[in-house]
């Protein structure tokens, strides 16, 4: 019987689909269910990390190589010098780390005010957060961009960052479930030995909310690195250009044929701090998503 | 305490209920962002409602959000029914499936790009071996769209890990009384364990969705909304019609629509659901 479990699972009682002590037929089938979509899921990602290391000649052979004939470790290097690829690096990581900085701290003071303080004023604007949880990004995109001009925002990384530092609606939201679960008498204590409440937010909320933040973290860094619309709206020329901008840029207009294993050693490379996040933050972020009770 | 939400207050000021008032106020005037707008009543609502393009886009988003959500959302429960069993390699498998999920919008697009190429693409070189000859995908009118939804199939590992927490929440004393009491496994399903999770399972259909009502991504990186208007989708419709027709008049009476749309659609799965969804502890939310 395998041990593999979450962090979700340790200590708490839970369920699990009905019959499954005994190895029987269902559990059988429901293996081999597993290793067939896994494989099916992953199949993509093989492809994408081994045309990421084919020529330019083979990547365009039929019937596709699985395995590339000659490793072209080469295109690793040379999408630094074809594709600028170190500017759109540095510049999504300058425009994420400043959006989840912004993210954690707005929305944790947010949070904390709406978890601490529930009186009738407080739950109409609670209700205004909720709802703007729903307000798609599409349907405000125009009016805002007529904003930022006006303030000669435009191709800076500003209307990307600035917006951040307000809170978002669903991470504000998360945190505020997650702190309705501390026990109150640790604020009343705090109070008693004479803290302010700003103090008590930063020397006792959240070095409890760990796993909370993590996941906050988590959320905003990967919502900015995979924006595309913004930048698209807003960055205009090519050494401001984030990851997604600028690797869409290049399908079309530099090049007769695009050059997809270049585009592949990008993809791949997008992907590494995503991995590395939750690599590191797995286990907080499971936690996170089940304190904070997604599901209310 | 004012003072612990008032970065979301000004925010919400700023760059929600503002742009969302003056958008109200653009959809009425025309307005090319240059020169001041100029009121012209209802004009923008009854060209769009004339305009085939509206139409199409809202066809194609309306078509798209009816097929993926919904499969979406069931291969992402089944993957969790499955995982939630003592399995080997059980770590495994939930990483496995959930590693798409961790691919960026642009390179998930630039990546499907090249698998549905019909020529030396890996989706028909595959089909090929089951004596399949693929379609165009991407480059044929009838195909471009369900390309684009066999392409969201590959991210319901977001969604499972979602569903999984959630039956991690269902007590096994719960369970472990049903079966005592007879039921077999589908009736424990059906009866113990759905009502349990149907929370989860309300979040995600809305949130997916509000998310594939705003798709946008696969349309400018794939398809530009083509071939013959296809993906045409209607943030696209919009963004074309603010940012490449510079209509913002006319494009906010459509982010208006939207705003609309979406709000009714929430609202109306909110009364549907308030019969089948069971809130633990009699509804606190």
């Amino acid at each position: 019987m395998s041990t593999v479990r979450t962090a979700a699972e340790r200590g708490r009682p839970s369920f699990e689909t009905p019959g499954a002590r005994k190895p029987d037929t269902v559990k059988i089938v429901s293996f081999l269910l597993l290793l067939a979509t896994t494989f099916t899921m992953l199949l993509p990602l093989f492809f994408m990390v081994s045309t990421s290391l084919k020529s330019s000649r083979e990547m365009l052979k039929f019937p596709p190589t699985f395995i590339p004939e000659t490793w072209s470790f080469g295109n690793y290097l040379e999408i630094f010098d074809t594709l600028q690829f170190g500017t759109l690096y540095k510049n999504s990581l300058i425009v994420a780390a400043m959006s989840v900085l912004g993210t954690l701290i707005s929305s944790a003071l947010v949070a904390y005010g709406f978890a601490r303080y529930r009186g009738r004023g407080n739950n109409i604007w609670f209700m205004l957060l909720l709802s703007t949880m729903m307000l798609p990004y599409p349907a405000i995109m125009v009016p805002q961009f007529i904003l930022f001009s006006k303030l000669q925002w435009i191709d800076t990384f500003l209307p990307l960052i600035v917006p951040a530092f307000f809170g978002s609606a669903y991470n504000i939201f998360l945190l505020r479930q997650f702190f309705l679960t501390l026990p109150d008498d640790l604020f009343d204590a705090g109070r008693m030995d004479g803290c302010s409440e700003l103090r008590i937010w930063y020397k006792i909320a959240l070095p409890l909310s760990g796993p909370a933040l993590a996941t906050v973290a988590i959320f905003a860094f990967i919502y900015s690195w995979n924006d595309l619309l913004t930048p698209v709206l807003y960055l205009s020329s090519s050494e401001h250009f984030t990851l997604p901008i600028g690797m869409s840029s290049l399908t079309s207009s530099r090049f007769r044929i695009p050059p997809w294993h270049l585009l592949m050693v990008a993809s791949v490379l997008a992907m590494v701090p995503i991995v590395t996040l939750f690599a590191v933050a797995q286990k907080q972020f499971v936690e996170g998503i089940v304190l904070t009770g997604i599901k209310s | 305490m004012y003072l612990f939400i008032s970065p979301w207050i000004i925010g919400f000021l700023v760059f929600a209920l503002y742009p969302i008032l003056s958008s109200l106020y653009f959809s009425f005037t025309d307005y090319d962002i240059i020169h001041p707008p100029e009121f012209i009543g209802l004009a923008n609502y009854r060209e769009m409602f004339q305009n085939e393009l509206f139409w199409q886009s809202v066809r194609v988003t309306l078509k798209f959000t009816f097929i993926s959500v919904p499969v979406q959302l069931l291969l992402a429960l089944g993957f969790a029914l499955l995982l939630n069993q003592k399995i080997p390699l059980r770590g495994f498998f939930r990483t496995a499936m959930y590693f798409p999920s961790m691919v960026s919008g642009v390179a998930m697009s630039l990546l499907w790009y090249w698998i549905f190429n019909p020529q030396i693409g890996l989706f028909n070189y595959m089909l090929s071996w089951f004596g399949i000859r693929g379609p165009a995908w991407l480059m044929d009118p009838d195909t471009a769209l369900y390309a684009l939804i066999i392409m969201t199939f590959w991210t319901a590992g977001s969604g499972m890990i979602l569903f999984l927490a959630g039956l991690q929440g269902v007590p096994s004393s719960l369970v472990e009384a049903a079966r005592l009491d007879g039921a077999g496994r589908f009736k424990i399903f059906v009866h113990v364990v759905l009502p349990m999770i149907s929370p989860v399972l309300l979040f995600q259909l809305i949130m997916g969705i509000i998310d594939s009502f705003q798709v946008f991504t696969q349309a400018y990186v794939m398809t530009q909304g083509g071939p013959n208007y296809s993906t045409w989708f209607y943030v696209y419709n919009l963004y074309t019609s603010a940012f490449k027709e510079y209509r913002a008049g006319y494009s906010s009476a459509l982010a208006w629509v939207l705003l609309i749309a979406v709000m009714l659609c929430t609202a109306l799965i909110m009364k549907l659901s308030n019969r089948f969804v069971h809130y633990e502890g009699g509804g606190r939310r």
